[in-house]
Order: structure tokens, then sequence, then C-alpha cells
């Protein structure tokens, strides 16, 4: 019962591979810091795990099966490192949540999203105010496995520790598997049980 | 915060434009009686008070002429960029959406229509369908659809490649969902502004083919063929007979220009703060 990845290699160009022979386990309730350097596949990474790509060689597994054989809502949900082009321009926030199935009002509490923004286009947000409601979406009732790409990178200090300490809470409550990509080490120290550096 | 804005300047400009547009169709299609009738007491007059684009060589009201010209132009357009924007709908999102060599194909075809010069095309297929009404509404929508096309599968393609379409079908919405919740929206805005774009290039080249004879009949009040007629009386000095029609057709093209641009920024969302 855990999301693997084997053996995996991927390029994005004939030449010049991204990642090669990688393997990664990430059992849930485990949460797995990913550090290196810029250009290093980190992204790249999340991308396979969450199914957006097809790796060249290896496999994506997921309790045993491919991922993408899964249908409907996908259990790994990843959270993008840039939430302004991960929210569709035309929809109100209202709209976008719906599309996760609605969320919780005590959710959107903790993330501290006020009610008035979810009639607001996503152009009328901040890109710290919108990555909460990527977050929100991303926590709905059926997944997990979160990835969460730099996530917090563009919030300040306090907004950070304060998402953190819900995405913990819910990962504790929830036995979620995080994958927390960052280049802040000592972020990864006190957050993960375990560090991988690529 | 509600003062006269762009956007409620646009809005105006847009209901005022449309006005003028169906004014004219209406007016044309009322007087198309008048503009056959003919009285040789009244030939060849210069512009003057009852006749205000004067009268042609056999006593017909130039006036009533020109705007029935002008309402068979529009409603010409408003067939042909109908059809050629079906067309470059169909095309464009089959290209973008089934891709692989049905892609390949479909865009070799539109490089290849967009090859041929406009004005021929049209003369062809207007001569295949044996000319007249159905000539020229069938030469101008088969000729007319590519460059929209281009836009459309374009724009499909680079909304499904952006990551909330991906993320989207992640979270387990079916296609048919995110065509009518992330694709639709987007393509809208570029669809309308290319379909009102289209009216001016069709009206202008259904009067060219008629005025080379390859479209409309003689008989038929079109602009095209009054322009071709009033050739041979302009070096008479007979100067009205061409110059009023002219501008008028001009006039209705710039209409339409200024509508798709009134439309495109009403729909634009990057425009809701002006």
């Amino acid at each position: 019962m855990s999301l693997e990845g084997k053996n995996l290699s991927f390029a994005y160009r004939r030449q010049g591979r991204v990642l090669e022979k990688l393997s990664l386990t990430l059992e849930p309730g485990e949460r797995v810091g990913l550090t290196g350097a810029s250009g290093r596949g980190k992204t790249t990474l999340c991308r396979l795990l969450a199914g957006y790509e097809r790796p060249d060689r290896g496999e994506v597994l997921l309790d045993g099966r491919p991922l993408g054989r899964w249908r409907g809502l996908c259990p790994v949900q990843m959270i993008w490192q840039h939430p302004e082009t991960a929210v569709d321009p035309l929809l109100r926030l209202r709209d976008t949540l719906s599309e996760a199935g609605g969320v919780e009002a005590g959710l959107l509490e903790a993330l501290h999203i006020q009610p008035g923004w979810l009639d607001r286009y996503p152009a009328e947000l901040s890109g710290g105010e919108l990555q909460r409601f990527c977050i929100a979406r991303a926590l709905t009732p059926g997944v997990r496995y979160l990835l969460c790409d730099e996530m917090t990178a563009m919030l300040d200090p306090i907004t950070q520790a304060q998402i953190w300490k819900l995405l913990l809470e819910q990962a504790e409550g929830r036995r979620l598997g995080l994958l927390i990509v960052s280049h802040d080490s000592s972020l990864l120290q006190r957050l993960c049980t375990r560090v991988q550096t690529l | 915060m509600n003062g006269f804005n762009r956007r409620r300047a646009a809005l105006c400009l847009l209901v005022l434009t449309l006005g003028l547009l169906c004014a004219v169709t209406a007016a044309g299609t009322l007087l198309a009686g008048q503009a056959m009738v003919t009285d040789f007491t009244r030939k060849n007059l210069p512009p003057c008070v009852p006749f205000l684009f004067g009268t042609d060589w056999m006593g017909r009201d130039m006036l009533s002429r020109t705007l029935t010209g002008l309402s068979l132009s529009i409603r010409i357009g408003l067939l042909t960029a109908a059809v050629s924007a079906g067309i470059a709908l169909l095309v464009g999102a089959c290209s973008a959406l089934l891709g692989g060599w049905v892609d390949g194909a479909l865009s070799w075809f539109v490089d290849l229509v967009m090859g041929i010069p406009h004005i021929l095309l049209v003369i062809l297929i207007s001569l295949a369908f044996g000319k007249g009404f159905a000539g020229v509404v069938a030469g101008v929508a088969l000729s007319h659809w590519t460059s929209l096309a281009r836009v459309v599968r374009g724009e499909v393609l680079q909304v499904r490649a952006m990551p909330y379409v991906q993320v989207a079908e992640k979270l387990g919405l079916s296609r048919w969902a995110i065509l009518r919740r992330h694709l639709l929206p987007h393509l809208l805005p570029q669809f309308l502004t290319g379909l009102v774009l289209l009216f001016p290039h069709a009206i202008l080249h259904e009067a060219s083919v008629t005025f080379l004879g390859f479209g409309l009949p003689p008989e038929q009040p079109a602009i095209g063929v009054i322009l071709s007629e009033s050739m041979g009386y302009l070096t008479t000095g007979k100067w009205w007979l061409a110059v009023f029609p002219g501008l008028s057709l001009v006039g209705v093209v710039v209409l339409f220009a200024l509508l798709a641009d009134q439309l495109r920024r009403l729909l634009d969302p990057a425009s809701v703060h002006e």
C-alpha cells in the first residue's frame, strides 16, 4: 500500500536525460523531503509521480497497480509551484473549488480563505492567496498522496508556518503521504521523516 | 465606480454599430422595389435634395439602389461568415483534439487553401456553383475559413496544455466537463471576434467577384454590379454613380470592424477593470 516510482528515466528531448533510473517510495503517513539544485528534475519527478507525464522507462505504481489505470479522482495530487497557472482565469474560485467536489468550510477557515474571495476571479487575488485555494482543492476526500512542489516559496514566513501546521495535522489525521520539494533545508528538517537529495 | 468607463463606452458603441447595420439592412429591404424603378424624365441627375445620391442613366434613385445593394451584401456576409466560421470551428477543433495524422492532414489542407489567392479561389468556386447568389455564397464561404481554423486550433492546443486543465483531469472531471468548463469559455471570445471579422472580408470579396462579373447577376442592385456599371459613365463626369456606393461599402466594412473590436474588448476578461 504505497506510491512507488521504480527505475524512472525521463527526458524532455532526445538528449539530456533529466532523470536516470530513479526509485522512490512513499508510504501512507510518511513525509519525504526532496531537495537538489535547480534543474535536477525535482518538478519532473513530481509530474511523473502524479501521472502528468509518462516515464520513458520504469513505472509508477499505486498499491501495486500502474497509476495510469486509475479512473476518476486521482489519489495522488500535485500542488503546483505557480498557482496562477493552476486555476482557470475565467472561472470564479468557487467554481474552481467545486471541481474537487466541494470543500468543507472548516478547511477554508483553517487556510485563512475569506468567504468574499470565493466570488472573485483569479486575477483579483495574489499568488499566495491562490495557492491556498490550490491546497484546499488538493485536500479533497479521496486524496492519499500530496506532492508539494515548492508550495510555500511565495508565502511570507507566518503564513508558511500556518499552512504547514494545517497540512501536517491533515496528513496525520488522514495518514496522507507527503512529498515535499524545497530548497529550504531547515524547513525540510522540521517537516520530514526523511530527506532525499536529487 | 459606476462612471462612464471604457467597457460601458464599448457596449454603447457596440449597440450603435449593430443598430446602424440593422437599419441599413431594413431600409435596403424596404426600398428594394424603388431601386428598380426607371424614370427617364429624371435621368443623370447629380446629387440634389430629392435624390441625395443622384440618379443614373435610367433615372433610378442611387440612394435606394445603394441601400438595397448594401443590405444584400450584409445578408450575404452574414450567411458566408456563419458557414465559414462553422467550417473553421470544425476543422480547427478536430485538428487540435484528434492530433496525429488527422492534425497533419488538416493543417496541410489549410495551408493549401491559404496558398491559393483568395480572389482566384472565390471566382473558381463561384463559377463551379453556377454564379449567382449560391455561387457567391459558396465561393466566399469555402475560401475564408482558413485563418480562423488556425486560430481555433492554436487556442485549443494552448488551453489543453494549461496546468488547470491537467489538474481538472486529475480531479476526475470528464472530457465533456473539461470541454464545457475550460475549453469553450476560452475559445468563445476568439471565435466570435474572428466570426465578426469575417464579415468585412466576405462583403468586400462578394463585391469584387460581382464587379469582375463572376458573381451576382446584373439585374440585381448589388454594390459590385453598381460599381462595375458606373465604370462606363465615370469618364463622362458622372462621379456620383461610383463615389457614394463605394464610400457606403467602405462605411459598412468599417462598422463591422468596429463591431468586432468592441466585442473583443467586452469579452476579454483582462479588460474587466477598464
